[in-house]
């Protein structure tokens, strides 16, 4: 592979790179980690210290990643896919053996200046992956069942290990994205549809074996996923959380209690308020005005990246950026949905708005990639 | 290895195809956050709201200062004493071990009540002041305070505690106040939630259990904001509750410790009651308690000496016990006769020392008999004879009727404790109540205040009260409540005929005055202040005809607990009265002996409202009664009290 397969004719060179960069994603990008640092401030009771200033350097450091990351043509990221996914990887299984055991789980890896989460590198690592996989695979061998097993493995292998650490939204965002990597690339319906089908079968199988004498899964973990679907049956055990969030969502109302007012955040009633639980802290204080300004913040994000997606015609490329904004929006719809109680609460952070270094970081070099593929598109 | 254009146009179009589709996905998942969001944050917002505040909002009761009573002069009963006691909050503190050792080298703390504090600190947050000591001297907390720096975490504190200066002089009537417990919420009807404070102070018994709701007040709130860990942010607002009500009693404080005085060693219940207004002066039993031990926490060895003591100290027998009247009770069965027409004050009865009655023998307190007795003289000599003879004419019932009329066999409406019914038994009672026939020899037996009639101190004191003045004297106790005055009930006329009652009252002024009455030996000697009396004894055990043959035990050879009770009921001045006493010694023995010289000892304190002078006493009394006066005297002085309180 060589980049004699991009038409570098049309493609800019040296620093006039910058003039073609997406400057709009940039911009919403901005305006979201923005919010993100009005919401630190508050919730430390109007205070840059001790989450607005640290976040605020982390957002420089990870801007200045994304255009060094964009400056790099997009080929080189595509020829270097599989060293990261193994380099991550095995960052992965170090974690897993070494790793600081932090809230109960292995997550970091202590680089001084910062705590790095592997588990956070490799759902970008995953989408590098899958995009230079299927761009490598012809076109008609891409629902091969044996073509479709190689990617399977592929996403299987981390999660199984994120699983053990145990760090259960990890998971799920590896599988869900790759899963999307799959889907984008044209894998057959039949493989999702089968995915489908058998994963509700097994849920209500499990469901269903409650109480027969050949159940599934213990009893504990039954009244777990009771309190998950009804969080007033234990409002001061697992359901605690959830019903102070859904009280503290529920009171901003329209308009919200105002900047720095919410009472459920400023007295210690959320958890988790300065981190996983910050979209509710926002809804608070700025009530549904503020959330939906969010929300559309989100969603712009995730078009602008399908509008650069269509317009490049590198499948590596699409099917990166694609994957990009798909992780993107997982986060962001994890996040929300366990905040509002759709979901379990697993701990996954809402993107560039909750703080937190590694999260940030990976996700700004990310974005990165995809303005390298903004920029280095054939035109 | 360039891919084919054709490839690479299908792969496009395949990515647009899936991509757009994704893109629908989420668009779909960002409304449902949306419509989910709508639905929290719009339809159920005031929901939500309702529930942030109660999250927020703690509300926290303000104790009202509680009442304090008085005697009728404005003599402290019960108040509330300043204590000053020590805290420590764990946060402040840092190093508890520490602090709390250096507390204890300034002020006496046992190893057991700092094992106790740090046990209960670690129970509770970090910022729960928790007690160390309480009831600390003034010195203490002056060395607490003075050594603040050293003592991080440490708060001297005032509060409030309930103390009675007279201590045991007043406990059956005040009462006491102790903690809430679950029985008395139990048995409580009102939602007060002052109760719910822990260790809350209520009345237990008298008239600081009967006066509670009026003593306790209401509560003031203190609305806080609080955070998750119950810490308190800052306070929203502040509600001032209303003290208790200041309680005047009808007592004299000094009459009342005289009269325990005076009856210290005799297990006794007197009252003395005011003829004018009903007023209550005093309400002495005896053995009595120190109910600022109850209110301290009683100690086991203490409550168990108390409940194991056979003369029941715990017993407000002035007003809870239920004695037979014994001759008290004549007026009652003479007044029911007279008024009924049957018997005249005049007629005489032949008393030959017994009588028959259907085939029993009643005998005469003297063995020989009376001879020719009328009224007067039954009543002065207490010829039992005379009585058995009248009372069969009149019938049980209209000598119980007439009792109820006097004020027995009723429970006055007093804030006090138990107050006993007493019992005046007609025919229709022992039917209920026995399942039984009345007798005619029931009748004989009730006639002099034996048999089923019982009675307390207070209504013998109402009885004599009422054969006074002809009036309905009703009992009265509580004086003003905040200062203002309650009414008295004691004007409504008895409607007997006023004959009737001053020939009672003679024969009465003769027992006492009579050098053949039989309370002559406890007279007084000042004209103007000449009391009129009655005694009584009253059997607790039947007198079989064989020890009767052998001639009767005397009261000093049979046990404390066999003995006849003895009783006097009297008022004074005689021509014009003012006050009337009871008196009830148990097992005293005879009523003349035992009871009647308490009874004019404390009646001539009230008449001179101090310590009378000697000549008020018969002249050969004067050196016993001089010595005994100082005795008391020294018990009541306040000097003496003070020393005994410490």
């Amino acid at each position: 592979m060589s980049y004699l397969e991009y038409n570098v004719k049309f493609v800019p060179s040296g620093i006039r790179k910058v003039l073609y960069l997406n400057w709009g994603l940039i911009l919403l990008l901005s305006a979201i980690v923005a919010f993100g640092l009005l919401m630190q401030y508050s919730v430390a009771g109007g205070s840059t210290q001790p989450w607005m200033e640290p976040q605020f350097k982390r957002f420089l450091m990870g801007l200045f990643a994304m255009f060094v990351v964009a400056m790099v043509p997009i080929w080189f990221w595509r020829n270097v896919s599989a060293v990261a996914y193994v380099g991550t990887f095995l960052l992965l299984i170090y974690v897993e053996l070494f790793g600081s055991v932090r809230m109960g789980a292995q997550r970091w890896i202590d680089l001084g200046f910062m705590r790095l989460q592997p588990s956070e590198l490799m759902k970008i690592a995953l989408v590098m992956l899958l995009a230079a996989y299927y761009d490598w695979l012809p076109l008609k061998k891409v629902s091969r069942p044996l073509w479709v097993l190689i990617p399977a493995v592929l996403i299987l292998l981390p999660t199984a290990l994120v699983l053990t650490q145990p760090d259960l939204g990890t998971a799920l965002l590896l599988m869900m994205g790759g899963g999307a990597m799959m889907f984008l690339a044209g894998v057959h319906w039949a493989y999702f549809g089968t995915v489908i089908v058998s994963g509700v079968g097994l849920v209500a199988t499990v469901l269903k074996s409650r109480g027969t004498p050949w159940q599934l899964i213990e009893d504990y973990q039954f009244r777990r996923i009771d309190t998950f679907l009804d969080p007033s049956n234990d409002p001061l055990g697992a359901g605690y959380h959830i019903t102070q969030a859904k009280i503290a969502l529920g009171s901003g109302g329209l308009t919200g209690r105002g900047f720095m007012q919410g009472t459920q955040t400023r007295l210690n009633f959320l958890p988790e308020k300065h981190t996983d639980f910050i979209f509710v802290t926002l809804a608070e204080e700025f009530g549904l005005i503020g959330a939906v300004m969010l929300l559309t913040l989100y969603a712009l994000v995730v078009g602008f990246c399908i509008v650069s997606a269509l317009r490049n015609r590198d499948r590596f490329s699409s099917l990166l950026t694609l994957g990009i904004a798909v992780t993107f929006f997982l986060y962001f719809a994890v996040n929300t949905f366990m905040v509002m109680g759709l979901a379990p609460v697993v701990g996954v952070p809402l993107p560039l708005v909750s703080y937190g270094g590694s999260v940030m970081l990976v996700l700004l070099a990310a974005f990165g990639l995809v303005q390298s593929a903004h920029v280095h598109r054939a035109r | 290895m360039k891919r084919p254009a054709r490839d690479s146009a299908e792969s496009s179009r395949s990515i647009t195809r899936r991509a757009l589709f994704v893109g629908g996905l989420q668009l779909g998942i960002m409304s449902v956050i949306g419509l989910r969001m709508r639905s929290i944050q719009i339809e159920q917002a005031e929901q939500y709201r309702l529930l942030a505040e109660e999250n927020r909002i703690n509300i926290r009761l303000l104790p009202p200062a509680r009442g304090q009573i008085f005697d009728r002069n404005g003599r402290a009963l019960a108040v509330n004493e300043q204590n000053y006691r020590v805290v420590i909050v764990r946060e402040d503190a840092g190093d508890v071990q520490e602090v709390l050792s250096r507390l204890q080298q300034l002020i006496p703390v046992t190893d057991e009540e700092v094992a106790r504090t740090i046990e209960e600190m670690n129970r509770r947050s970090p910022f729960v002041p928790v007690t160390v000591a309480e009831r600390i001297e003034w010195e203490d907390i002056a060395r607490v305070t003075l050594n603040a720096p050293a003592l991080p975490g440490v708060i001297a504190e005032v509060g409030l505690s309930r103390s009675y200066p007279l201590g045991a002089d007043t406990a059956h009537v005040v009462g006491y106040v102790g903690p809430v417990s679950d029985y008395d919420l139990s048995r409580i009807e009102d939602q007060d939630p002052l109760l719910q404070i822990p260790r809350f102070q209520i009345g237990k018994t008298g008239v600081e259990n009967k006066l509670e709701r009026m003593l306790r007040g209401s509560a003031g709130t203190r609305r806080i904001e609080v955070n998750s860990a119950g810490r308190i942010m800052r306070e929203v607002d502040r509600q001032e509750g209303a003290p208790g009500a200041d309680v005047q009693l009808t007592i004299d404080s000094r009459l009342q410790s005289y009269a325990e005085a005076r009856l210290e060693g005799e297990s006794a219940g007197a009252v003395v009651i005011d003829l004018e207004t009903g007023d209550l002066r005093a309400i002495a039993s005896a053995p009595t308690f120190d109910p600022n031990k109850f209110v301290r926490g009683i100690s086991v060895p203490d409550w168990t000496a108390l409940n194991e003591n056979i003369y029941r100290p715990l017993a407000a027998k002035a007003f809870q016990g239920s004695y037979p009247p014994g001759s008290t009770f004549k007026m009652i069965t003479a007044l029911a006769a007279i008024e009924d027409g049957l018997v005249t004050p005049d007629e005489t009865v032949y008393c030959r020392g017994y009588v028959e009655v259907s085939g029993t023998r009643f005998h005469c307190w003297k063995p020989g008999g009376h001879g020719n007795v009328n009224l007067h003289e039954s009543l002065k000599q207490s010829c039992d004879c005379y009585y058995y003879e009248i009372c069969q004419r009149v019938g049980i019932d209209k000598i119980s009727a007439m009792a109820r009329r006097m004020g027995l066999g009723q429970a006055f409406d007093l804030p006090l404790s138990a107050v006993s019914e007493g019992l005046a038994p007609d025919k229709d009672w022992k039917l209920a109540v026995r399942g039984a026939e009345w007798r005619i020899g029931d009748t004989v037996n009730a006639s002099i205040g034996q048999g089923f009639v019982l009675a307390s101190p207070l209504q013998l004191a109402v009885m004599a009260a009422r054969l006074a003045t002809g009036r309905r004297i009703e009992p009265r106790l509580v004086h003003t409540i905040d200062g203002i005055q309650q009414p008295y009930d004691s004007d409504e006329s008895l409607d007997l005929n006023e004959n009737t009652l001053r020939r009672l009252r003679q024969a009465m002024d003769a027992v006492s005055n009579h050098n053949r009455g039989t309370a002559y030996g406890s007279r007084i000697t000042e004209d103007a202040m000449r009391m009129a009396g009655k005694t009584g004894t009253s059997q607790v055990r039947r007198i079989t005809a064989e020890e009767r043959e052998r001639g009767i035990t005397r009261n000093e050879d049979l046990p404390w607990e066999r003995r006849d009770h003895a009783l006097f009921v009297a008022f004074a001045p005689a021509d014009a009265p003012k006050y009337a006493i009871s008196i009830v010694v148990e097992h005293g023995g005879g009523g003349s002996a035992a009871a009647a010289p308490i009874a004019r000892d404390i009646m001539l304190q009230a008449l001179y409202d101090g310590p009378p002078p000697l000549t008020a006493y018969p002249s050969a009394d004067r050196p016993r009664i001089e010595e005994q006066q100082k005795r008391i005297e020294e018990r009541v002085a306040p000097g003496a009290r003070i020393r005994d309180r410490a």
